[in-house]
């Protein structure tokens, strides 16, 4: 991807939804409305959706598309501020403080206490971690992948950070950024995210996309297959959607399934195709028995 | 800014909405008014995107909000899909749940009991569905003391210890304090964290005696730990009651949930609803690796082998699954009606859930490790 570093922010809604087209991600109006105020209004974005709708994608979309730095922050349990923000390259600086006792015995002269200590402490050992890279480059886009998967504590430090766009490490001070990142946060909703949280946050629930949009995205990501494939593959993605399925497959496993035909060298999904690359597209053996007592015939003609 | 005239109709549909149930605080109705200065009001798809980003803060939410936009302004709404997993917001209802049938004529003569310790103990072994009014309040009291705790897990975090494995950016902090010698290596451990308790309760008719005093055990565990704990009920449907239940008092936590639930002593509907647990929480992370408690008496009426197939999803993903049947509690109860039977092969436990001694030795179950 290359960044347009230095284009003015999309001033409507519109052009925001084609300057993330020329990125390759086709938003519908409700998310492109989101991006847009979260731009405009400073307030983080909170997506929610099922598995694979093209959350995180979004994101790095919208830096693309705004030529925006980007940067992310994937969550996990036991996540903390050393992981998220900042630590001490302790090694390093353990070879500094050697170094300097090694000059210092080669002249004769002890290092002078204070001056060494600050240096110790410069800004060169000071690892940035993704929140701290988000403050240090603007503009940026900070996407914070799965959040319900932290702690809740890492929610509220999480959200004293966004709404400061600063924060202060005792031994250099305080670091603001120039611009607040546009923070975009995604949940698989494992656990409700704290209501605090929310309430700062703008909301947007990222839904499957219509039977022409898919065609669109699909054939806009793969630009190597068909035409007829490209809808072949929507066409059945979203029949398995109506399936009640474990896992209903998202756009990311359309794209998967569709790849896989293309590599085969098919040009259309016809029943054997379909059924021979059932694994791109869903992931457990329940699903798969239940589409083929459906009929994968039924699944893929027009 | 916009004009006073939109803003007043603005603020004005936002109070539809927090009567309707979306929580549409002040500090969002703030964010809807800018958003709304954003994009203008020039067309009704504007309002409509500006409310719907800041007011809403659940899936749940955005139904209500379709609803209430279309009544306030007309339909000029953009058309919009429900999210596939959110079911339509039960209607309120109010019951009260201090009447439980059967339980009530008898209880004048006894409405002064005096209760000693051995009556306590007596009371303690007594079947739930057999008190009278008093004997329940008791019950009830005794419930909202106990504390149900989880098993605990290895949490990626560590703290210091006096022995383990060796923690590299204390030593060398310490190497750093005094000029480069490492005369003490500093250790540490993994911290323990609590297991997610998830409990599935059944609140069809074949267990109204004892869904109270299952959803008093739900509240007594969501007290305890707040944020690792969530309740749902199941019967013709799912429905969420961690909220309702984090009331400090357990009469109004009660209410609440009461008010949430509208299948409350209706069908039984155990696959579909544990499927819709399953699909919409569970799978997700809820279930998966949490102690998961289903409190039901396994009365299915749909296929057998539709439940097993559930319960075999849900111990796939549960770290302990157990199942509390109050008739297990009964003389002579085996487990051969169809649902119970089927289930049977995938629990971890299978334990009463009738008395409050029950009850407490459940709390014990729950805290076991595997």
């Amino acid at each position: 991807m290359t960044s347009a570093g230095g284009t003015a922010p999309p001033a409507t809604v519109a052009q925001l939804a084609q300057a993330l087209a020329g990125q390759g991600y086709l938003a519908d109006e409700g998310l492109a409305t989101a991006g847009y105020l979260a731009m405009r209004l400073g307030r983080p974005l909170f997506l929610e959706g099922d598995a694979g709708v093209g959350k995180t994608a979004f994101a790095q979309a919208l830096a693309a598309a705004t030529g925006a730095h980007f940067v992310r922050l994937q969550c996990y349990e036991g996540l903390d501020a050393t992981q998220a923000l900042y630590d001490w390259d302790f090694p390093r600086q353990l070879l500094h403080l050697r170094a300097v006792e090694a000059a210092a015995s080669a002249s004769g002269a002890a290092p002078e206490h204070a001056a060494l200590e600050a240096s110790l402490y410069d800004r060169r050992f000071l690892i940035a971690r993704p929140l701290l890279q988000a403050l240090e480059h603007s503009p940026c886009v900070l996407l914070v992948d799965e959040i319900d998967r932290a702690d809740d504590e890492f929610e509220a430090f999480l959200l004293e950070v966004l709404s400061d766009a600063a924060i202060t490490i005792p031994e250099l001070g305080r670091i603001a950024a120039a611009s607040p990142p546009v923070a975009v946060l995604t949940s698989n909703r494992t656990r409700e995210v704290h209501d605090a949280l929310k309430r700062r946050c703008l909301y947007h629930w990222v839904e499957h996309p219509s039977f022409e949009r898919e065609v669109q995205i699909l054939r806009a990501r793969l630009p190597e297959i068909t035409q007829r494939l490209a809808v072949d593959v929507a066409r059945a993605a979203a029949r398995m959607r109506e399936l009640d399925l474990i896992k209903p497959p998202g756009v990311a496993e359309s794209l998967d399934w569709a790849s896989a035909v293309a590599a085969l060298g098919a040009s259309e999904l016809d029943p054997d195709v379909a059924a021979a690359t059932l694994g791109a597209v869903l992931k457990y053996r329940e699903d798969a028995d239940r589409v083929r007592t459906t009929g994968v015939a039924t699944l893929v003609g027009a | 800014m916009a004009g006073r005239g939109v803003t007043g109709a603005l603020v004005g549909f936002a109070r539809t909405l927090r009567r309707a149930g979306v929580e549409a605080s002040v500090e969002r109705v703030q964010a809807m008014l800018a958003a709304v200065d954003e994009l203008g009001v020039t067309t009704a798809r504007g309002a409509y995107w500006a409310g719907r980003l800041t007011l809403c803060g659940q899936p749940d939410d955005l139904p209500i909000y379709d609803a209430a936009f279309a009544a306030y302004f007309g339909d000029g709404r953009a058309p919009v899909h429900r999210p596939r997993t959110a079911h339509p917001r039960p209607a309120r209802l109010s019951l009260s749940l201090g009447a439980i049938p059967g339980a009530d004529g008898q209880d004048e003569a006894e409405n002064v009991v005096a209760l000693s310790a051995s009556a306590e103990e007596v009371l303690r072994h007594r079947d739930v569905a057999a008190l009278t009014a008093a004997e329940r309040a008791e019950v009830r009291r005794m419930l909202a003391l106990l504390a149900p705790g989880t098993a605990t897990r290895p949490s990626r975090r560590y703290r210091p210890a006096p022995s383990g494995r060796i923690d590299p950016a204390r030593t060398v902090r310490y190497l750093l304090r005094h000029g480069g010698e490492a005369a003490r290596l500093a250790r540490r451990e993994r911290r323990e964290r609590p297991r997610r308790l998830v409990l599935l309760l059944d609140v069809s008719g074949s267990m109204a005696q004892y869904s109270d005093a299952l959803l008093r055990f739900g509240h007594a565990a969501v007290r305890r730990r707040p944020t690792q704990t969530e309740v749902f009920t199941l019967g013709t449907r799912l429905t969420r009651v961690t909220r309702a239940l984090r009331h400090r008092d357990p009469d109004a936590a009660l209410r609440a949930a009461g008010d949430a639930i509208p299948d409350w002593r209706g069908g039984t509907r155990l696959a579909d609803s544990l499927g819709a647990f399953l699909d919409r929480w569970g799978q997700r992370g809820t279930a998966r690796g949490a102690v998961v408690v289903l409190g039901s008496d396994g009365w299915e009426r749909g296929d057998p082998a539709q439940l097993a197939a559930q319960v075999a999803r849900l111990s796939r993903l549960a770290y302990r699954l157990v199942w509390v049947n109050p008739h297990r509690g009964k003389p002579g109860y085996e487990p051969v009606a169809g649902g119970m039977a089927a289930a049977l092969p995938y629990l971890d436990d299978f334990v009463a859930g009738h008395s409050l001694a029950a009850l407490e030795d459940l709390v014990e179950v729950i805290a076991a490790p595997r």
